[in-house]
């Protein structure tokens, strides 16, 4: 079908696609406390619960009098939903057992104040708005969410992307688990104050993504505003081709998921198009298309038990189904590594709460024998052109699975489904549910609206120091490569990089890189002891300088220092620079040394002095003098000053 | 106020005339801090006039502050028509026949713009639409009585609810629910107790703690239960119906007389106080806890008694209590005062004489106890011997709300206050126990090593 690996694919393949991109990433405050109660953010239950309650989940109307889509698919899922409650991290609240108490002003500072960052309009009135999930992340079963701010914007290297909107938000429960009809959820993390922030669909490459999430969240993070850690930030991407339609993948976890996962769900879509257009030879009347299924016992056929070995339960009810029309199709390519028929064994374990494996194709080699496959065909009446899958699970679940075959296999003769997808780590996606739309939002008719006076937003732009867009308008001008500057703007190293360079007069790229990928680079292979300030790699640039001293010897001089801490950088230097000391040398340095000592320590210890000079020559001189004797020159040469 | 401005005033008002635009119209504004296109909503009258709230395309709901406004466009309309689906509710001639009566209350709701709270809806139809397992439990036919708030209901609501439902009973049904706000309930459930005796039916009052306007609502649960309550269980008795764990799990049967609610929002907020509730249903069974029951019988017969005297008051005593509280009610033509007394049913001496002045007068007393729980002992102290001699009479275990709501029933039939006294002690279901059994009083206390075992063993 002409899938292009990532690695080979230039800007022309995303513009053949038609390629669009969104982003909406999610990113927890940081406050003391959850958003509508009073309960501590940010503390985690760590798998020890105190007590379970159990809620399921129903459709409501939306405010429009509308059904959401979302909804009614979790209703055919037919999930009991547990959540596991720790006293410490979680209220009655919580678990809807009491109404919202007053919004955090802390959480809505925070969320004002990135939305100014981000040019946002921002609203007269903040209006507390339900958005269901009844997938059961949300034990009320929906979200309390506001919009604070709606068209915003932010510069990427080569263009402007729009913001279409920031809200504030209660962050979900943490899933445990969800076998069969029973999701498992802890709920310390529910509640916890977040914001999301909504772009429109202006990315048009796989990179452009990747970099408009990374200026997103270095802005957040520089505003020291938000959490950080592990799950302090999710991102969730849309993505949509000519012809396909608007795909949601949530919760990629990094940034560094994104190119490939918004590349592989390009292509994903062109299959389902081309699917489509294939199908459309074989199936004049898509209106008219049907399944047909048999039921058929374990012990009908011989070879299939070798088939299925382990896969099906005592219990299982196995339901044998023709596809008209679909031959090929259910091991059409979608994804790497993955078919059509993936797509609908994904909704089986998803809405019929069927674990996977749950069924087998005609289309894949591991099949029946040819007599059994002839006479299943003639059970089915199956043409020429049909397909046919082999589904099994407990018997309550075969209706709604029928169903959503049925429904998945006609959703091919449309193209792509709307759908809300799951990130694996692999840059492949599986179904996760309906795409909800805006019927799924109700007004909290538990809170008042929260007028958001001009005064306020005042107070919050005076106290506000935005640095990063300038941060990064300078590494650009100083032509730092950009794999250096989440780690330098993150770490606020631009001045010190600015006031190295001038005083040395060095290249401001070279400065940067040096604490861009040197220092950053001794730092993860734990070549620096945990109390390195990185003011010490300006001091030993500014050392070098002033010594004349050529700036190769750098880096060189900080891996010294990293490995020998305590001592100071002119002997460091010196050793790197000039190798290793003769004694007569070593004499020369004693009288500079002990000045540094006078200066750095109030030690009235006798011997403190002679100790520290020992401790500082000793490492250059390895292996030529012993400790004593250079105790006894340091002493000789002391008594003459 | 026109309809096309619904609920602005003042600033708000003007502006929308300004612009010509209305409610539900689609519009694009422009002001000092961006420009903002949606749909004018409603506004709340209780809310300021300093603001419009508009839909934006993406579902959410914005303010916008009037003086920020510098222009609105108005571009089409799109009004919206909340309403439940509605489905002709099955009728099959296998399944009992149950009516459900409405009071108020949220069992089923839509959205109320006016005020920005829900309203009720109710249908059948309406109510198969949003809970087709009803279907498979019996025939309902629905009777709107009132729309009103359960701290709305009152004498007039308890006298027509208990005629309907002598009616009903007569005509012959299989089973009756009360859809019910969960504030009061209790408080119409001992009305019905004292009005409505001997029926042969189950009577089941239900409501919900959460709006069925929400995905976790009880709602639901609440009337599959009370319903399959109404249809198959041979309990022929005046019960409320609600959940007994916050979970999802089960209800519980209460007795009329001996029900409260006791926490201002939980689901599991009623419990059956000095005694043990009569049963616990779920979606496929119910199992009665006890077997001194009414049970069900297969006439039509019923002793409907919809009498309530107004003028009757309920007192909770606190210390440095004032005479004239009572002085008051007595200058005011109260007949009867229950007074929910301190301990085993006491007041302070300086109430004594304003007492004393009141019984003279003809004004039924009844001591209850504002520890709910336990009898009121009028003989242990000389409080309360001092008490009886002015009048005042115990009520044993009646809980003051019951006793209040029975004094009123009673005080509609008689003047005499010898019988008076013989109908207010005589229990009618359960409102006085001879005995309190040992599980009657259970609160159990969080934290403590052996409850919080427990607690991690059960659903909540």
């Amino acid at each position: 079908m002409g899938y292009v690996p990532r690695l080979e694919a230039d800007r022309s393949v995303y513009a053949d696609l038609g390629f669009k991109s969104g982003l909406e990433i999610h990113q927890q405050l940081l406050t003391k406390k959850k958003l509508f109660c009073h309960c501590p953010a940010g503390v985690f239950q760590r798998g020890k619960y105190d007590a379970e309650i159990i809620r399921h989940m129903r459709p409501t109307l939306s405010e429009m009098g509308e059904y959401d889509g979302t909804a009614l698919m979790e209703k055919r899922t037919r999930k009991i939903i547990i959540y596991r409650i720790k006293d410490e991290t979680a209220c009655t609240y919580d678990f809807d057992d009491t109404p919202p108490f007053k919004i955090d002003r802390e959480a809505l500072g925070n969320a004002l104040e990135i939305a100014l960052m981000l040019r946002c309009s921002l609203v007269g009135e903040l209006h507390i708005t339900r958005k269901q999930y009844l997938d059961g992340s949300i034990p009320a079963g929906f979200q309390r969410t506001a919009i604070v701010g709606i068209e915003g914007g932010f510069p990427l290297k080569e263009k402007n992307i729009r913001i279409i909107q920031l809200s504030i938000e209660e962050d979900s429960c943490r899933e445990v688990s969800d076998i069969g009809h029973t999701r498992i959820y802890t709920t310390d993390r529910l509640g916890m104050p977040l914001i999301e922030m909504v772009t429109y669909p202006e990315m048009l490459t796989p990179d452009e993504v990747a970099e408009a999430a990374q200026y997103l969240r270095l802005l957040v993070r520089t505003s020291g505003k938000v959490r950080t850690g592990l799950g302090a930030a999710r991102q969730d991407v849309n993505v949509s081709i000519d012809g396909g339609t608007r795909i949601e993948i949530k919760g990629v976890a990094h940034i560094k998921w994104i190119p490939e996962l918004t590349h592989v769900e390009a292509f994903r879509q062109k299959a389902l198009l081309l699917i489509r257009e294939q199908l459309q030879q074989f199936v004049t009347d898509p209106a008219g298309w049907q399944i047909t299924s048999k039921q058929i016992t374990p012990d009908r056929f011989e070879s299939l038990p070798v088939l299925v070995s382990g896969d099906i339960k005592p219990d299982d009810q196995l339901m044998m189904i023709n596809l008209p029309g679909f031959k090929n199709i259910l091991s059409f390519f979608t994804q790497p590594g993955h078919c059509f028929a993936d797509e609908l064994s994904g909704r089986l374990k998803v809405i019929a709460c069927i674990e996977r494996p749950n069924m087998l194709h005609s289309d894949n080699p591991v099949w029946f024998a040819d007599d059994a496959t002839a006479e299943i065909r003639s059970a089915l009446q199956a043409a020429d052109n049909d397909a046919q899958v082999l589904i099994w699970g407990p018997a309550d679940d075969m209706p709604t699975a029928l169903e959503t075959i049925d429904e998945r296999c006609r959703m091919a003769f449309e193209g792509v489904p709307n759908e809300t997808r799951k990130s694996l780590a692999d840059g492949t996606t599986i179904f996760e549910r309906v795409l909800p739309g805006p019927d799924r939002m109700y007004p909290d008719t538990d809170s008042a609206p929260i007028p958001i006076e001009s005064e306020y937003i005042e107070t919050i732009e005076n106290r506000m120091i935005v640095t990063m867009p300038q941060w990064l308008d300078t590494l650009r001008e100083w032509d730092v490569p950009d794999d250096a500057h989440y780690y330098l703007i993150l770490h606020g190293f631009i001045p010190l990089i600015e006031k190295t360079a001038n005083e040395t007069g060095w290249p401001k790229k070279f400065v940067a890189l040096l604490f861009g990928h040197t220092f950053k680079g001794m730092q993860r292979r734990g070549q620096l002891a945990d109390t390195f300030d990185p003011q010490m790699v300006g001091d030993v640039c500014c050392h070098l300088s002033q010594n004349n001293i050529d700036r190769r010897w750098v880096r060189e001089v900080l891996k010294q220092l990293g490995a020998n801490s305590g001592h100071s950088i002119s002997v460091v230097t010196s050793e790197v620079v000039h190798g290793k000391l003769t004694l007569e040398e070593a004499a020369d340095r004693v009288k500079d040394l002990a000045d540094q000592f006078n200066n750095v320590s109030e030690s009235c210890l006798p011997d403190a002095q002679v100790r520290w000079v020992v401790g500082q020559l000793k490492p250059l001189m390895q292996g030529s003098v012993s400790q004593s004797e250079l105790a006894v020159l340091i002493t000789r040469e002391l008594s003459h000053v | 106020m026109s309809d096309a401005i619904k609920g602005y005033r003042g600033a708000a008002r003007d502006v929308l005339d300004k612009f010509s635009v209305e409610v539900w119209s689609d519009c694009t504004v422009q002001t000092t801090r961006g420009e903002f296109k949606g749909i004018v909503l409603p506004r709340s009258e209780t809310d300021d006039d300093q603001h419009v709230v508009l839909k934006l395309i993406t579902g959410y709901n914005v303010g916008i502050t009037v003086d920020t406004i510098t222009g609105m466009i108005a571009a089409g309309r799109k009004e919206a028509h909340y309403k439940i689906p509605e489905k002709e509710f099955p009728v099959s001639p296998n399944k009992p026949n149950i009516k459900l009566f409405g009071t108020g209350g949220t069992i089923a709701s839509r959205l109320d713009y006016r005020t920005g709270a829900v309203i009720p809806a109710f249908s059948p139809g309406e109510l198969y639409g949003a809970c087709p397992e009803l279907a498979d439990i019996c025939n309902l036919t629905t009777d709107k009585l009132f729309a009103v708030f359960s701290e709305n209901m009152g004498p007039e609501q308890y006298k027509k609810l208990a005629i309907e439902i002598g009616k009903a009973i007569e005509n012959g049904v299989d089973g009756i629910v009360i859809g019910h706000g969960t504030d009061t309930m209790h408080h119409t459930a001992a009305a019905l107790s004292f009005m409505v005796q001997n029926p042969p039916v189950p009577i089941v009052l239900v409501g919900s703690q959460r709006s069925s306007d929400r995905p976790s609502s009880d709602a639901a649960l609440n009337l599959i239960h009370a319903t399959k309550t109404a249809a198959e269980s041979d309990i022929a008795e005046i019960m409320v119906c609600m959940f007994g764990p916050t979970s999802d799990e089960y209800g519980l049967l209460h007795r009329g007389t001996r029900v409260r609610k006791m926490h201002s929002s939980y689901r599991s907020t009623f419990r059956t106080i000095g005694d043990i509730p009569l049963a616990q249903v779920d979606r496929e069974k119910i199992t009665p806890l006890r077997q001194d029951y009414a049970r069900r019988r297969d006439d039509h017969n019923v002793d409907i008694l919809p009498f309530f005297e107004e003028r009757v008051a309920m007192i909770y005593y606190y210390p440095n209590m004032h005479p004239d509280i009572i002085d008051s009610l007595v200058d005011n033509g109260y007949r009867g005062i229950v007074i929910a007394g301190t301990g085993l049913g006491h007041v302070n001496k300086p109430l004594y004489p304003a007492i004393e002045r009141a019984t003279k007068a003809g004004v039924a007393i009844y001591m209850t106890v504002q520890t709910l729980w336990g009898y009121v002992h009028m003989f242990v102290y000389d409080t309360g011997r001092d008490l009886m001699s002015r009048g005042v009479i115990p009520s044993e275990n009646m809980l003051p709300e019951v006793a209040y709501i029975k004094l009123g029933w009673a005080l509609g039939q008689t003047d005499d206050l010898e019988k008076l006294r013989e109908l207010m002690l005589t229990p009618v279901q359960s409102e006085i126990t001879e005995r309190e059994p040992y599980n009657g009083y259970l609160i159990l206390q969080g934290g403590i090593p052996e409850v919080e075992e427990f607690l991690r063993k059960i659903h909540k």
